[in-house]
């Protein structure tokens, strides 16, 4: 229950996001430094959810191109071979290489696109001031927040390829333009999930403490 | 000024914070993103070349999204999708051109797969073992820009070489083919594009095209023959061998030759046909002059002739048997061999001099053929090759043949002929024998005849035995006379004893025995 939680907000404290001691804030306009590690005092990020979204946006827009454009471009004797992230999947599809497949399927389309529309639903929730399902959000957060990270695996082993295939007569391995808008969703979701302050989920569900009766129906 | 009364029911000025509204500088960020994806989408759609379709007999080695379009090495276009047509005859291919290859998109522009080809003359397209089938384009001439096409099966053998497409008639293919190539003095000139039945059914014409600077060599009057594999011929000149190259005995060939004139002509238009010979000899026969048709009835066994066997002027080729046609007459019970000849002797080479001056060279002609005639020309079978036994006709002068009319109302006319060589032969056999029985009949009575005197003789030599036998009266008279003679051989020896011994007995005479 949020409601029974007190937050720091409430008492009037500060935490700090480096190294979690709570203080009081100053009084003056000035934000506070953190008097054990110099941090930035603040009670919430500021605009947290404008720059979430705004992060969010350009991820979502990076992410059409990423699928679309080629990702590795394979030169061999024979001709060049450009495929999307996709046309990997479906190229490693096999009896035998199917986990392999799903494991691209996984970290390189599903994650991504499950971390923005988890994001956008944080954000739309947040900002509609919703209460419900306060600890399932939080979970959501987190999970997001830890599997993020591994999307840039693709990226990873593009750019090994790239850098390890060069028989240059034969065969040769070029990063594709998708890589580039690739990675750039996968930083772009990153810092959206950076710059979301979890703690605005239970601040709406405090705010909206009036009506008790609806959170516990 | 208004008083407090006044001034307290005045509502005061509300006072709005001012709001801050300026975006945060984070929504560059996205803007960044959309900027680089429009631009992006921009750069694609502006890359996006001319979409086509190809239609293929076959996707054999096809691949969407893989085959290319190549232009002399120069990618082109990508094939992007491969589908059935809906009478599932036929392959669809779309692909994507480049935006650069627009003005290649033209009403003759070709494409064909191009994968490795092996023929009996070249290998082609090893390269496609390793990289894939490709697809080869040929630019068309054409000013019509076209989006749908459909592929050649095999690569256009004209390629960008310059040179000329003529056209050939002939009757046989013989070992013909796309491809097989042309010779100009044994170099290779050209090469057969393609053939195909003529409509009416009764030739072929074959497409082939001849390469810069070959080309030029080919005039009206060029002749153009089957060079194709040995040509092995038994005619009544004998057995010939003859053949192109080694190339062209392997795959067939074709062959051209101008024929060398005072003048030559000017080089032939392109596209015009001409007609495929059997061989160098028949293309360089001399075209048709003149020719008149005769009717020739042989009686006897035309064995060994055939339908272009010559007909020869004093061993000079003058034209060629065209029709045999043997008839039985049932009234007459006899069997005869009508034979058709065309005579073209200017065709050969043939001068005529101190023509007589007629308008109608009709008359002229049957004139001279009068002439001729009652001159002693006469038809006869003569063996050209007594290896093979073929006849030809032989048309010679007989002074003392029997004179002959000839009807010029029947068409063609039947020139008179005389009995073949062998023919002669054979009566000079049968003559022989004739006489050789006559003498045989003679033989006989001279040998009754020789059978009386040897009777005669033996009845002759019986008498002589008779008297020459032992005690017959002749032998013991013989004997007698035969002692008489010894006798007096005896007494003249005792007297030239004596004489010897008494010389002078000669003058003195005998004086007996004193001394």
């Amino acid at each position: 229950m949020s409601t029974a939680n007190p937050t720091a907000m409430e008492q009037g404290l500060q935490s700090c996001h480096g190294c979690g001691l709570v203080s009081c804030p100053t009084s003056g306009t000035e934000a506070g430094r953190c008097p054990r590690c110099d941090e930035k005092l603040e009670f919430r990020k500021p605009k947290s959810l404008e720059r979430t979204l705004a992060y969010l946006i350009a991820a979502a827009v990076c992410y059409i191109p990423a699928n679309l454009l080629p990702v590795l471009t394979t030169n061999t004797a024979g001709g060049s071979e450009s495929d999307t992230i996709m046309q990997g999947v479906v190229l490693l599809w096999s009896p035998t290489g199917w986990p392999l497949s799903l494991i691209v399927l996984f970290a390189s389309i599903m994650i991504p696109s499950a971390k923005i529309l988890a994001l956008a639903y944080l954000i739309f929730s947040v900002k509609r001031g919703s209460i419900k399902n306060n600890s399932q959000r939080v979970k959501m957060y987190r999970m997001v927040e830890i599997i993020g990270r591994w999307s840039m695996v693709d990226v990873f082993v593009d750019t090994f390829t790239v850098s390890l295939i060069q028989l240059q007569p034969l065969m040769s391995v070029e990063p594709g333009p998708g890589l580039l808008f690739f990675a750039a969703v996968v930083v772009l979701t990153m810092l959206a999930v950076e710059s979301f302050d979890p703690r605005l989920i239970w601040d709406s569900a405090d705010a909206k403490e009036i009506q008790p009766e609806v959170q516990h129906a | 000024m208004p008083d407090n009364d006044t001034l307290s029911k005045v509502p005061e000025a509300k006072t709005v914070p001012k709001k801050r509204t300026h975006l945060s500088f984070v929504w560059i960020i996205p803007l960044i993103a959309a900027a680089a994806g429009i631009w992006i989408a921009v750069t694609k759609i502006l890359g996006q070349g001319p979409r086509i379709t190809i239609v293929f007999s076959s996707a054999d080695g096809l691949q969407a999204n893989k085959t290319k379009i190549d232009y002399n090495g120069l990618e082109v276009g990508t094939l992007t999708s491969i589908k059935l047509s809906s009478d599932h005859k036929h392959v669809i291919a779309t692909a994507e051109m480049s935006p650069k290859a627009k003005d290649f998109l033209v009403k003759d522009t070709q494409f064909w797969v191009v994968k490795p080809r092996v023929t009996g003359l070249n290998v082609t397209g090893l390269s496609t073992l390793i990289s894939g089938y490709y697809i080869g384009v040929q630019l068309g001439q054409s000013k019509e820009s076209e989006r749908h096409f459909t592929a050649l099966e095999s690569p256009p053998l004209t390629g960008d070489v310059p040179g000329r497409i003529f056209m050939l008639k002939t009757t046989e293919l013989g070992s013909l083919g796309e491809g097989t190539p042309i010779f100009f003095r044994q170099l290779q000139a050209g090469q057969v594009v393609s053939y195909e039945l003529d409509k009416s059914g009764e030739f072929l014409n074959v497409k082939i095209f001849v390469q810069s600077p070959y080309d030029e060599y080919v005039t009206p009057d060029t002749r153009f023959w089957h060079a194709s594999g040995v040509d092995v011929s038994l005619t009544a000149a004998g057995l010939r061998v003859q053949t192109e190259s080694v190339m062209s005995i392997l795959a067939g060939g074709i062959a051209f030759e101008t024929p060398a004139t005072d003048s030559p002509l000017p080089p032939a238009d392109a596209g015009i046909t001409f007609n495929l010979f059997d061989d160098r000899t028949d293309a360089f026969k001399p075209p048709v002059n003149d020719p008149h048709t005769y009717l020739l009835v042989f009686k006897q066994s035309v064995r060994g002739l055939t339908v272009g066997a010559p007909v020869e002027l004093g061993g000079i080729p003058i034209g060629q048997v065209t029709q045999i046609n043997p008839q039985f007459d049932a009234k007459t019970m006899e069997f005869t061999v009508p034979i058709t000849v065309t005579v073209d002797p200017e065709r050969y080479g043939v001068k005529f001099i101190n023509a007589p001056t007629n308008q109608n060279p009709l008359a002229t002609h049957k004139q001279v053929i009068e002439t001729l005639v009652s001159h002693g020309l006469r038809a006869q079978l003569k063996t050209g090759n007594l290896l093979s036994g073929s006849l030809f006709v032989a048309m010679d002068f007989t002074p003392d043949a029997p004179p002959v009319t000839l009807d010029w109302s029947q068409t063609p006319v039947q020139l008179p002929t005389k009995s073949g060589q062998l023919d002669a032969v054979e009566d000079s056999v049968a003559d022989l024998l004739k006489n050789l029985n006559k003498t045989m009949t003679n033989l006989d009575a001279t040998v009754a005849g020789a059978r009386g005197t040897l009777t005669n003789a033996d009845n002759l030599l019986n008498s002589a035995n008779q008297l020459i036998e032992p005690n017959s009266v002749l032998d013991s008279e013989l004997n007698n006379m035969l002692m008489q003679g010894g006798d007096a051989a005896r007494s003249l020896r005792v007297l030239m004893d004596y004489l010897e011994r008494h010389p002078e007995a000669l003058i003195r005479g005998k004086t007996g025995e004193a001394k």
